[in-house]
């Protein structure tokens, strides 16, 4: 516990930890201290001297130690001659603040004076205005008028591009340096600075690409005036005509609370459409941030391209008749049935199509290439972990360790690889395991760098007797993100058995902030293992002859031996967004609803299950994919509830293990977070939105019910070894990829590029192939061209190949490139 | 008695001598005030660009929530309005309309400006609505008519400078 202390501000006792500074001391008792440059969840800077305040300290008796008493018995209070800055001091015993005496009014007034004396005064075209604390501080604490000359303002180009995704206006820009401090401080990745001096400083780029950070679209949230923009939204809409509904991010499997921004508008014929994606506030899971692919890549629901009739075999027909078709398949089928579901399904879909496999006596396969769920089921982390408690020298005495091992978080999941990074910068020791370099290196304690294929061998070497497994073994508290970089479906699962094997033999399992966190392809991907989805190592084979149901998933166009199975498949019903490559071999598509149209929930990486609400109506006839299983499965008499979510959650509750206890109104509770944001209080977080709908809750696991745990044994296989004139190609994610819920966001196309192959300079030159040409990629018979990217953080025999861009490479496979 | 109905009857045959007070309307139109509030109409400026920049102050001023904007962006090629921003969808619907004049006074253009045309009348509910070809200044001459092509750097400011409105 720390020591507290006790200061009065303007007539009021506050009582905060020792180290608090008098803005955020102010703060926690309601009372306002104007800011711009301090961000609670940043260093203080003392930039812009809007928090001016008076202080009094008491006076003390240099002999005795003892405070100097007026003649009233009161202590003497010194106020410096000036006001100071309330950012950058610290509270003390017996303070004094004085927010609204008239020197601090005074120079508050003087400050916004001058801040105003270079701003354009452009509200009325400027995307913040209606949300920007420039605004609502003038309207506060400003003068009222300038006695500085309108003339005399400074002139500049309206909007400067800093990358492809935020502007920058610098006659707006007051130079809090909040985006440069964000970048550096919290991101770690210094892509911004402040050029040129005194009048003449200006924010610029340095990078290139210019802004080369997933987290740009953030500083648009902490600019505290309409400097900096992101062109997704220019001109969208004002801030005051927008609605918002909350939901998660469906991206990764962070689940970063996030909140739609919607109108109706006459652009998009009277439909009601998303204009932008605003982070919710969720200080377990995403804090305040979100990344750019969260922020951007949203526009796939509005997508003219989407399905929106059922189709008989190319045929747009009713539901009734396309409903008939598929039951009369599925009775025929019986056990002959898979279903096949992806994570992007919420927990509602895939529990209802989980039901409908077993109702048939079908079976109900995971599309994944990724492992370990089950293990994730038992060992992963404990109800209320927070990463922002690793670290923290008042959590544990004993330190805390994070294991990343075969996952670019960043490219994987950017929150995580932020909340991460700042847990290593607060003192955590931080392990990255993985073949290649990846941009968690800088801020890791240990790097371990393996030759691909050694990924069991590297884990199991954390348990031997050496300085690495020694920092794991000791800490406190120790997580471990396992992901897929680099490996398959059989890879992955075994490097997550010997992960958990790790976490069981070091007793860090069981409880908070303690357990194995999947980094999964998918959004809800966890949430289908505890519903009892399973991966199929021979996928093709297990669909030959079947009639398959496919949710959620493109195969077909992810792979062409799937898709050659699907051909030779009995019968084919898919449920989608949109026409795949899939839905084109199927024999009867149904037209799903986006996530945004609906109500539902998602369970992330770290078994947090979290609702999120429909954000637009419902696109022409399209479903609910838990209501048209529902109704399928009705026809064939078998019972699932399909008429509301809430009612569906209520089943599942009832009948998975690991759900029990768990409502839709547990889901929805709040409790208060810190730092305060959205409110009114914009100019102090930003202009992240205070979650009022749901926190989510965690799911309890195996080990946390004190369960006996079991883990399947761990063979070491030996590697892939490649021929003398082949190469190790081997999959890795890709953050902005072909995935069907990125590809319809045209502001992320550059970021999405062509299909890449990536060599070592070395087996390069000794091909005879220059970057940034087309090579011919061939293995198992097949062939695809990529763009030649050369990487020297990779070894020399392998070829790293990003998932979902067009080239069929699901596990680590010899290939040759011409 | 005589008295009180000799001085009625000097009103009465005065009134008879004044001619009638009804305005045949349609025939015949009356003079508004200058301060009369009609129908509105978007203002351009002298060479004809819009003084609208979508900005939706109008809207937000509204009390009848009559007024709905949306914006877009200019670019020298095809410019609509001084500055990055100009209106791409103006409407108004003039059956919610309560001709207050607060979108006027909300304006940081001048754009709208509540005119003297009060020959409002629809068969429809959707004739109500006025876009914003419909709300528009008309323009002298074809040239001037907008989407024009300006040369670059021209007409960087939406909110020009101006004097306070003197009445």
């Amino acid at each position: 516990m720390t020591k507290q202390v006790t200061l009065t501000i303007d007539g009021l006792q506050a009582t905060v930890p020792a180290g608090t500074l008098i803005v955020d001391a102010a703060k926690t008792i309601g009372i306002d201290i104007p800011v711009f440059c301090y961000h609670p969840k940043m260093e203080p800077a003392g930039m812009c001297r809007m928090c001016l305040v008076e202080i009094g300290r008491p006076m003390i008796d240099r002999g005795t130690g003892q405070p100097m008493l007026d003649e009233n018995g009161q202590p003497q209070m010194q106020f410096m001659p000036k006001p100071e800055a309330a950012c950058t001091n610290i509270v003390s015993d017996d303070m004094v603040v004085l927010t609204q005496s008239e020197k601090a009014t005074e120079a508050q007034k003087d400050i916004i004076e001058f801040l105003l004396t270079s701003h354009p005064l452009d509200c009325p075209v400027c995307d913040k205005g209606g949300e920007c604390p420039l605004q609502n501080l003038t309207m506060e604490h400003g003068p009222g008028k300038s006695r500085f000359l309108y003339d005399e303002k400074l002139r500049f180009d309206k909007h400067v591009p800093l990358g492809d995704l935020i502007l920058l206006d610098r006659e707006r820009c007051i130079l809090c340096g909040r985006c440069v401090r964000f970048q550096d401080e919290v991101v770690g990745e210094a892509v911004l600075a402040i050029d040129e001096r005194g009048r003449g400083s200006e924010i610029i780029s340095i990078s290139d690409p210019g802004f080369d950070s997933v987290f740009s679209g953030n500083t648009s949230d902490i600019c505290p005036v309409g400097a900096l923009t992101t062109v997704d939204f220019r001109f969208g809409a004002r801030p005051w005509e927008l609605k918002s509904a909350a939901s998660v991010c469906a991206q990764c499997p962070v689940g970063c609370n996030i909140t739609f921004n919607t109108r109706r508008e006459a652009k998009a014929d009277g439909k009601v459409v998303i204009k932008r994606v605003m982070p919710r506030q969720n200080e377990q899971v995403n804090e305040i941030w979100i990344c750019d692919k969260g922020r951007f890549a949203y526009h796939f629901a509005e997508s003219k391209q989407r399905l929106e009739k059922p189709l008989v075999r190319g045929q747009a027909v009713s539901w009734e008749d396309a409903l008939n078709e598929v039951s009369s398949k599925f009775a025929e089928a019986k056990s002959d049935t898979v279903v096949l579901a992806s994570g992007r399904l919420s927990n509602e879909d895939l529990f209802n199509l989980k039901s409908f496999a077993d109702g048939l006596g079908g079976k109900a396969v995971l599309y994944t290439d990724m492992g370990g769920g089950d293990l994730v089921m038992q060992v992963g982390v404990g109800q209320g972990t927070n990463f922002s408690d690793l670290g923290n020298p008042l959590t544990g005495t004993r330190g805390d360790t994070i294991l990343v091992v075969a996952s670019d978080l960043y490219e994987e999941a950017p929150i995580w690889w932020l909340r991460v990074k700042q847990a290593a910068d607060r003192g955590a020791t931080l392990i990255v395991a993985n073949p290649r370099e990846t941009k968690l290196d800088r801020f890791a304690s240990y790097v371990i760098r393996y030759a691909n294929g050694d990924e069991v061998k590297t884990v199991r070497s954390l348990s031997d007797e050496n300085k690495i497994a020694e920092a794991f073994a000791k800490a406190e508290n120790a997580i471990v993100l396992f992901g897929s970089d680099g490996l398959g479906l059989n890879g992955s699962s075994n490097l997550a058995a010997a992960c958990a094997k790790l976490l069981v033999d070091t007793g860090h399992t069981g409880k908070p902030n303690n357990g194995l966190i999947g980094v999964w392809p998918k959004a809800n991907d966890q949430g289908a293992w505890e519903l009892g989805f399973r991966p199929e190592a021979a996928l093709a084979a297990a669909l030959k002859g079947k009639t398959v149901y496919i949710a959620g998933a493109d195969p077909a166009g992810d792979d062409p031996a799937l898709e050659r199975a699907l051909k030779e498949a009995k019968f084919v019903v898919v449920q989608e967004l949109f026409q795949t490559k899939t839905a084109d071999l199927a024999d009867v598509v149904l037209p799903a609803r986006a996530y945004t149209e609906r109500d539902g929930t998602f369970t992330s990486g770290e078994r947090r299950v979290q609702r999120f609400y429909p954000a637009v109506p419902p696109l022409g006839e399209t479903k609910a994919d838990y209501a048209i299983t529902a109704e399928i499965a009705k026809k064939l008499g078998i019972n699932l509830e399909g008429s509301s979510p809430v009612l569906v959650f209520e089943k599942l509750a009832a009948s998975v293990k690991n759900f029990e206890g768990l409502s839709y109104a547990k889901l929805a509770e709040v409790s208060e977070q810190w730092p305060i944001v959205g409110r009114g209080d914009l100019y102090y977080g930003g202009t992240t939105y205070e979650n009022t709908q749901g926190l989510g809750a965690g799911l309890v696991s195996a080990a946390e019910r004190g369960e006996a745990v079991s883990i399947p044994e761990v063979r070491e296989e030996a590697g892939l070894r490649p021929q003398e004139d082949e190469l190790l190609a081997v999959p890795v994610t890709k953050l902005y990829d072909r995935g069907t819920t990125v590809t319809p966001a045209v502001l992320l196309t550059n970021h999405i590029g062509d299909a890449t192959i990536a060599l070592h300079p070395e087996a390069a030159r000794k091909l005879g192939l220059e970057a940034g040409k087309q090579v011919t990629v061939s293995f198992d018979g097949v062939s695809g061209q990529a763009l030649l990217k050369i990487d020297e953080t990779i070894s020399a025999g392998v070829a790293l190949v990003p998932r979902s861009m067009g080239l069929a490479i699901r596990e680590p496979v010899a290939i040759k490139v011409k | 008695m005589l008295k009180e109905l000799g001085r009625g009857l000097v009103t009465t045959f005065k009134m008879l001598l004044e001619g009638p007070v009804t305005t045949q309307y349609p025939e015949e139109k009356r003079q508004v005030r200058p301060r009369f509030r009609g129908r509105h109409v978007l203002k351009r400026y002298e060479n004809g660009l819009e003084k609208c920049i979508g900005c939706s102050l109008c809207a937000a001023a509204c009390p009848a929530d009559a007024i709905f904007v949306e914006a877009s962006e200019n670019t020298d090629e095809e410019r609509f309005s001084p500055g990055d921003r100009y209106a791409s969808t103006y409407e108004i619907n003039m059956l919610r309309c309560i001709y207050c004049g607060f979108c006027e006074d909300a304006c940081p253009t001048e754009a709208i400006v509540l005119g003297d045309n009060y020959e409002l009348s629809f068969t429809d509910r959707r004739d109500a609505i006025y876009t914003k070809d419909t709300l528009l200044e008309a323009v002298p001459s074809s040239e001037m008519t907008t989407p024009q092509k300006v040369e670059p750097g021209l007409y960087t400011r939406s909110v020009p400078q101006m004097e306070n409105p003197r009445d």
